[in-house]
C-alpha cells in the first residue's frame, strides 16, 4: 500500500531537484521516440546539445528564443499563483504583436525613446485587455476561464489574419498576409552585431525580477498567493479576490503581449500570422517546470528553448521531424507533474492501510 | 430574405448540420462521461488529434475502416488512461494535466506521421466510410437527403448518445458513476471503488472523445492533416457545460451548433463578398463562449468536479 503523507512548506533546493528530475526524465523518456525514428539517442543528443549552446551563434539564437518563453512562462506563473487559468497566452501573444506593429508602423512618429516605449505599452496593454475579458467573465458571470480563454486563442489569431489581409496588410508586400514594417525608430534594438539576439531578452529578465519582486515584496503579490491558496478563506479573512483576479488577468495578459512586442519588433520587424510557433502553450510548460517561481521560469525557458533550437539544428543535420522538440516539451510537463508529487508529499510504503491508522 | 429561408428549405443543409455535429457529439458525449464521474478531460482536444491520426494510419496500413475505428477508440483509451492515473490516484491538477495530454497526444500524433511519412507532397488518402443506404428511410422525400444519407459513425455517434442516457439513468454502474462526480465519500462508504469507477469513466470517456477525431479522418475528410482538429475539443468542453450533463442535451447542443456552422457558410456564399471570411470562421468559437454565458447562471456542476478524492479522507 502506497501512502501520500503532505508535507510542510519545501526548500527552494528540494524545489529545484524536482525541477531538475522531470528535466531529465523527460530526456530519458524521449529515447523512445528517438529510437523509433531510427537515431542514435547520444549522436542525437550530441548534435541537439551543439545546435543550441555549441557556438555563440548558436547560443545567442537559444537565447532569442528563450525571451518570449520567459514572458509566456511569467504569464502562465503568475495566473497559476493565483489559480486563474489563463490558457490563452497565445493569443495574448498575438494581440500584442498586433498592438505594436499597430503603433509602431506609423500611427505615431518620434524619436526611438519615444517610440520604443509606445510599442511597449501598446503590446502589454492589449494583451492585458484581451486576458480581462475571461477574468472579468468568470468574477461576474462565474463563466470558467479555461475554456474561454482557450477559444479566444481561435478568435484572436483568425483577428490578426483578418486584419493582415484587409486593413493592416503591406501594401508593398506583393499580397502577403503580412504587416508593414516596423518602422527603426520603434524597434527594439539588437544586442549584438551580426546577432538576431534584441533587448526583448531584457525585458524578459526585467520582467522575471520585477514578478519575483511584486510576489514575495507586496502586499498585492501576498494577496495574490493568499488567494491561490484558498480563495474562500481569503475573501473571509478581508482580501479584495475580484479585485485580485482582475489584477493577475491583466498583469498575465500584459506578460503574454510582451512576448508578442519582442516577437514582432525585436525580432521579425513585421507581423505574421505564424509568428509564434506555440510560444503561448509552452509557456504553460515553462511554468510548471519552474514550480511557478519567477526566477524558476528563466531557467526553465533556457532548457524548453534550448530543446527546441537543439531539435531544430538536429533536425536538419539528421531530417527526423522537429515535432520531437514539442513532444519532448510535453513529456516534459507529464514529468514535472508527477515529481511534483514528491514535493508535496513523503511517499511511503504503508504496512497498514490509513483506514486503520486513522482508527487508531 | 428567401435567400436564407432557401437555405434552411434545402435538405444538403440539414445533411450538412449533422455532418458538422458528429465529432461534436462524440466528443461531448465523451466529456460529459468524464465530467459526470468528477474529472475534467482537457486531453480532449489531443484526443481528438490521436483518434484522428491513429484511425487514419491503422486504416492506411490495412486494418480495414472498423479495424481503424477500434484502432482510434482504443488510442483514445489510452490517453484517456494517463490523465486518469495523474489525476485520479495521484490527484493532480485537473487542468495540468490535461492540457499535458493534450500536448503529449498531440505531439506524439504529429511525430509519428510525420517519421512515418517523411516526405510526401499531398498527404495519402484512404477509401473512407460512405453514406448508408438504409432501405426506404433513404429514399424518404427531404427527409431522406436531409437525415437518413449519413455515414455509419454519425449513426453509431447517435447509438452512444441513447446508450450513455440509458446507462447512466437507467443502469446500477450510470447510478454509481453519477455519485462518484457528486459525493465519492458516499459512494466509498457503499463499499464501492472511487478510482475504479473514475479510472473506468475516464477511459471510456476518452475512447469516445477519440471516435470523433476519427471521424474526421475517416468520414468527413480521407486523410489527416496538421491542425485538423482546431479547437473542436475545446468547442465539447464548451457544449458539455451548455447540456448541463446531460446527453440528450448535449445532442440537442451539437446540433444547433452543427446547424448554425452550416448555416455561417451557407451565409458566407450569399454576404462573402462584403464581409471578410475570417469574420464566419471565428463565430463557432465565438457562439462557444456565447453559450457559457447563457448557461453560466444556472449552471450545476457535478459537486465534486475538479475535487481530487483520497481513501479515508474526509
Amino acid at each position: 500500500m502506497i501512502r501520500f503523507e503532505p508535507r510542510g512548506p519545501v526548500a527552494v533546493s528540494r524545489m529545484i531537484g524536482v525541477s531538475v528530475t522531470a528535466a531529465l526524465a523527460a530526456l530519458i523518456l524521449a529515447a523512445i521516440p528517438m529510437l523509433f525514428a531510427g537515431l542514435s539517442v547520444f549522436d542525437a543528443y550530441g548534435l541537439m546539445i551543439k545546435g543550441a549552446w555549441g557556438s555563440m551563434f548558436a547560443f545567442t539564437e537559444m537565447l532569442t528564443r528563450a525571451a518570449p518563453l520567459i514572458l509566456t512562462g511569467l504569464a502562465a506563473a503568475v495566473a497559476f499563483r493565483a489559480k486563474l487559468w489563463n490558457i490563452g497566452a497565445e493569443g495574448q501573444l498575438y494581440a500584442g504583436a498586433l498592438a505594436a506593429v499597430a503603433v509602431g508602423t506609423g500611427l505615431i512618429s518620434g524619436p526611438s525613446f519615444v517610440l520604443v516605449p509606445a510599442v511597449i505599452l501598446a503590446g502589454a496593454l492589449a494583451g492585458g485587455l484581451v486576458m480581462l475579458v475571461p477574468t472579468l467573465l468568470k468574477t461576474r458571470l462565474g463563466v470558467d476561464e479555461v475554456v474561454t480563454t482557450l477559444l479566444l486563442n481561435f478568435v484572436i489569431l483568425l483577428f490578426v489574419q483578418m486584419m493582415l489581409e484587409g486593413p493592416m496588410q503591406d501594401p508593398m508586400g506583393m499580397g502577403w498576409p503580412q504587416s508593414e514594417p516596423i518602422l527603426d525608430e520603434a524597434a527594439l534594438p539588437k544586442l549584438m552585431d551580426r546577432m538576431r539576439i534584441h533587448w526583448g531578452l531584457v525585458i524578459a529578465l526585467a520582467a522575471s525580477l520585477g514578478v519575483y519582486f511584486l510576489l514575495k515584496r507586496t502586499v498585492w503579490g501576498f494577496e495574490i498567493r493568499a488567494v491561490g491558496e484558498n480563495a474562500a478563506a481569503a475573501r473571509h479573512a478581508g482580501i479584495p479576490v475580484t479585485a485580485t483576479f482582475v489584477r493577475v488577468g491583466l498583469l498575465s495578459g500584459a506578460l503574454a503581449g510582451l512576448a508578442g512586442v519582442g516577437e514582432v519588433a525585436g525580432l521579425k520587424g513585421y507581423l505574421t500570422a505564424d509568428l509564434s510557433p506555440g510560444f503561448g502553450y509552452s509557456g504553460i510548460v515553462v511554468a510548471m517546470l519552474a514550480g511557478l517561481s519567477p526566477i524558476g521560469v528563466v531557467f526553465a525557458a533556457l532548457f524548453i528553448a534550448s530543446i527546441f533550437v537543439g531539435a531544430d539544428s538536429m533536425s536538419r543535420a539528421t531530417g527526423v521531424s522537429n515535432y520531437l522538440a514539442d513532444l519532448i516539451v510535453a513529456i516534459s510537463l507529464l514529468c514535472v507533474l508527477v515529481s511534483g508529487l514528491f514535493l508535496r508529499f513523503r511517499i511511503r510504503l504503508a504496512t497498514s492501510s490509513p483506514a486503520q491508522e486513522t482508527a487508531k | 430574405m428567401s435567400d436564407i429561408l432557401e437555405i434552411f428549405m434545402s435538405a444538403s443543409f440539414w445533411a450538412a448540420a449533422i455532418r458538422i455535429a458528429t465529432p461534436l457529439i462524440f466528443g461531448v458525449i465523451g466529456a460529459l462521461i468524464c465530467e459526470r464521474a468528477g474529472v475534467l478531460n482537457l486531453g480532449i482536444e489531443g484526443i481528438f488529434t490521436a483518434g484522428a491520426m491513429a484511425g487514419w494510419m491503422a486504416v492506411w496500413l490495412g486494418a480495414g475502416l472498423w479495424g481503424g475505428v477500434l484502432v482510434a477508440a482504443l488510442t483514445g483509451g489510452f490517453f484517456g488512461l494517463i490523465h486518469a492515473v495523474l489525476t485520479v490516484p495521484l490527484g493532480l491538477s485537473q487542468h495540468v494535466s490535461g492540457i499535458g495530454v493534450t500536448l503529449f497526444a498531440t505531439s506524439l500524433s504529429y511525430f509519428i506521421y510525420r517519421t512515418a511519412l517523411p516526405d510526401v507532397a499531398s498527404p495519402p488518402r484512404i477509401e473512407a466510410f460512405q453514406p448508408l443506404d438504409i432501405p426506404v428511410l433513404s429514399d424518404l422525400p427531404f427527409l431522406g437527403p436531409a437525415l437518413f444519407q449519413q455515414t455509419p459513425l454519425t449513426f453509431l455517434a447517435l447509438f452512444l448518445v441513447a446508450a450513455t442516457a440509458y446507462v447512466l439513468y437507467r443502469t446500477p454502474l450510470g447510478l454509481a458513476i453519477q455519485a462518484v462526480g457528486d459525493n465519492p465519500a458516499a459512494v466509498e462508504s457503499q463499499g464501492l471503488s472511487v478510482y475504479g469507477l473514475r479510472i473506468g469513466a475516464i477511459v471510456a470517456g476518452s475512447a469516445i472523445m477519440a471516435l470523433g477525431g476519427a471521424f474526421l479522418t475517416m468520414s468527413a475528410f480521407d486523410a489527416f492533416f496538421f491542425g485538423m482538429v482546431n479547437g473542436r475539443g475545446w468547442i465539447c468542453i464548451a457544449l458539455t457545460v451548455f447540456a448541463s450533463w446531460r446527453p440528450g442535451k448535449a445532442l440537442l447542443g451539437a446540433l444547433l451548433f452543427g446547424a448554425f456552422d452550416a448555416f455561417q457558410v451557407r451565409l458566407q456564399t450569399e454576404v462573402g463578398s462584403f464581409i471578410p471570411g475570417q469574420m464566419f470562421l471565428m463565430m463557432p468559437y465565438i457562439l462557444s463562449i456565447a453559450a457559457l454565458i447563457v448557461v453560466a447562471r444556472r449552471t450545476d456542476y457535478p459537486r465534486a468536479l475538479l475535487v481530487p478524492y483520497f481513501k479515508g479522507q474526509r
